[in-house]
């Protein structure tokens, strides 16, 4: 009984009584309006006249999608939607072929200098980015890829820390399952893509997540390899609209541009939210 | 490292390689070896090595052949010695004002993340109402790409018509030159960056407070110990471990600013937002400086590769994740 009291007063889940409960909700409600309040003052201002735009209103009567005409009018903003969402999504897909390939021998095969390609992955894991960007770009020029889809999809073709997870992943896939299905005569490719695949999806999703968000998200590498306006990524076009001075110093119109770069990954993560926060943190926490 | 070593050890167990012969030759051996080796995994691992060589390998000793070369990628490059690491080191002004930049920056926020974060997960770990609400909403920020992130915020830093202005002037107090003052701009795109990693780091501390067992608690507060002394002793050390990744990978964002001044500032004013990524990215595109951007990436490098691996040797101890 006495035990049972304590617990209800100390235990982590619990808040302490009263005025400090209040007193945290509100710190907390402070905090998250933070973050709620820019960005719906950001769907305002896409949509409020220009001199409506100095005010701390979420509604106008005024509001029209002139911004957004503008934005179209001036940056073929679809086709850069186009651009990034088939450079994310083959790139996406080809980490998750690869990398699993790779997991899978590394976790699940037996051969000579399997555990030399294993360091090699953890080696690579430790270079930082900004040591090969120059001679990244030399090496895409030298390719004549400036200006292509290969550019930008190739480098994330297959990635380090996908290999890892699924590697991992595969570990705790019992061994039974493989074998007996070895027995059966079943070939390696069948056996990774038609019964470990379908075992994996946490895994899938993970990597997946990290990726396209990853590629998605990228603005440094586009700018360096992309120049043509007709195969920037939106994220990259978008930057170049608002730099260039392309909005014409019209706040409106550059928060369209934004509102229409954000609305995709927005309503992605409003269906997928747990997935997204789980897929992100984790990755985090193996970096 | 260690964990490296420790990996290694797990694979060969988990898959079973023979160890080492004490008789018979050690080519003998590697024939053996590779005779019952399962074939089909070079095939699977053929990808990897490719990509390895291209984008890996290649850019690794370009980039080290650069350091020592002038290039403007047009003309054949002109051998120079060591000039680029000495300009870099002794001659650079604006070199050493970037790095100082990068500093002030983690100054400021490193500490606010540390405290807002750790803050936000203790309240978000009670049994309250709208939990997934409020989690959801600190992280939107951490996946929506920085372009909409700073463009967004340089609007709210507008001296004239932003946000931020339009609060103080109602509270009659002045207007502040966010991103126009030279003493200011850095430490405002501190703030930004906090904003938008927040709920990114508000997740991995969650994570590390329900890795905390409550029956530490209890005993605590059997002996006596109120929230507060639960919280120093017993929450915070437990958290080390989470604290230090927080920082390392802090210091890593830091090292790797490029988006927020090339969008906001273009690296004014004076100089005072300039990033070392967004130096290298002037040198090499703005200028042609191949070889000398590839010395500032070189240095800026290795400074990253340190803090990684200290972060490497202090985290191979225990955690609670």
């Amino acid at each position: 009984m006495a035990m049972r009291a304590v617990r209800r007063l100390v235990s982590p889940g619990r808040f302490g009584q009263g005025a400090l409960k209040v007193v945290l909700y509100l710190i907390l409600v402070a905090f998250a309006v933070s973050f709620i309040y820019p960005f719906l003052w950001m769907a305002a201002a896409s949509l409020k006249p220009e001199r409506e735009i100095g005010t701390l209103a979420l509604w106008s009567p005024h509001f029209s999608l002139r911004g957004y005409f503008y934005v179209f009018h001036q940056i073929p903003i679809a086709r850069a939607f186009f651009n990034s969402a088939f450079v994310s999504l083959t790139a996406t897909f080809s980490t998750l072929v690869l990398s699993s390939m790779v997991g899978y021998a590394l976790g699940r095969l037996r051969f000579l200098g399997r555990d030399f390609i294993f360091n090699l992955v953890l080696f690579t894991m430790l270079i930082p980015g900004q040591l090969t960007l120059i001679p990244m770009y030399v090496l895409i020029v030298k390719l004549h890829w400036t200006d292509t889809y290969w550019a930008l999809i190739a480098p994330a073709m297959i990635s380090n820390m996908g290999i890892l997870i699924f590697r991992q992943f595969f570990l705790t896939i019992p061994g039974e399952l493989t074998d007996a299905a070895r027995i059966d005569g079943c070939s390696e490719w069948r056996l990774l893509f038609q019964i470990v695949w379908p075992l994996s999806k946490p895994a899938l999703i993970t990597v997946g997540i990290v990726s396209f968000i990853g590629i998605w998200n990228d603005v440094l590498w586009p700018l360096i390899v992309i120049r043509n306006w007709q195969m920037m990524t939106m994220p990259q076009m978008v930057t170049l609209f608002h730099v260039g001075g392309l909005a014409g110093a019209q706040v409106s119109a550059e928060m369209a541009a934004i509102m229409l770069l954000a609305l995709p990954v927005v309503l992605a993560y409003a269906f997928l939210q747990r997935y997204f926060i789980e897929s992100l943190a984790l990755s985090g926490l193996k970096g | 490292m260690q964990s490296t070593s420790h990996n290694a050890a797990v694979a060969s167990k988990t898959a079973g390689t023979p160890p080492l012969p004490s008789t018979g030759g050690y080519w003998r051996w590697l024939r053996d070896r590779f005779r019952e080796s399962q074939k089909i995994g070079y095939v699977f691992v053929l990808p990897y090595l490719v990509f390895f060589a291209v984008f890996v390998a290649y850019p690794l000793i370009f980039a080290f052949i650069l350091v020592f070369h002038s290039w403007n990628i047009v003309s054949p490059m002109r051998f120079v010695g060591l000039w680029n690491i000495e300009r870099l080191l002794f001659n650079d002004p604006l070199f050493w004002k970037a790095l100082g930049n990068t500093l002030k920056f983690l100054m400021l926020h490193i500490p606010l993340q540390l405290v807002l974060a750790l803050m936000i997960a203790v309240i978000l770990n009670q049994r309250i109402p709208l939990r997934g609400f409020f989690r959801s909403a600190f992280f939107l920020p951490f996946v929506i790409s920085g372009a909409v992130v700073t463009i967004l915020w340089q609007a709210l830093y507008s001296t004239d018509a932003g946000v931020f202005n339009l609060v103080l002037r109602k509270l009659g107090l002045p207007g502040v030159g966010w991103l126009t003052d030279p003493g200011i701009a850095i430490y405002s795109i501190a703030i930004m960056a906090t904003w938008k990693n927040l709920g990114f780091y508000i997740i991995l501390f969650l994570a590390g407070l329900q890795g905390i067992p409550g029956y530490l608690y209890e005993a605590a507060a059997i002996d006596g110990a109120n929230r507060w002394h639960q919280f120093w002793r017993i929450t915070l050390p437990l958290l080390n471990q989470i604290t230090l990744l927080v920082v390392i990978l802090s210091t890593m964002g830091g090292f790797s600013l490029f988006i927020e001044p090339f969008v906001m500032t273009g690296g004014g004013p004076a100089d005072s937002t300039l990033s070392v990524v967004l130096y290298l990215y002037k040198h090499a595109f703005q200028f042609l400086h191949m070889g000398y951007a590839a010395t500032i990436g070189f240095v800026l490098a290795a400074m990253v590769f340190v803090v990684i691996v200290i972060q490497r040797k202090l985290m191979s101890g225990e955690t609670y994740v």
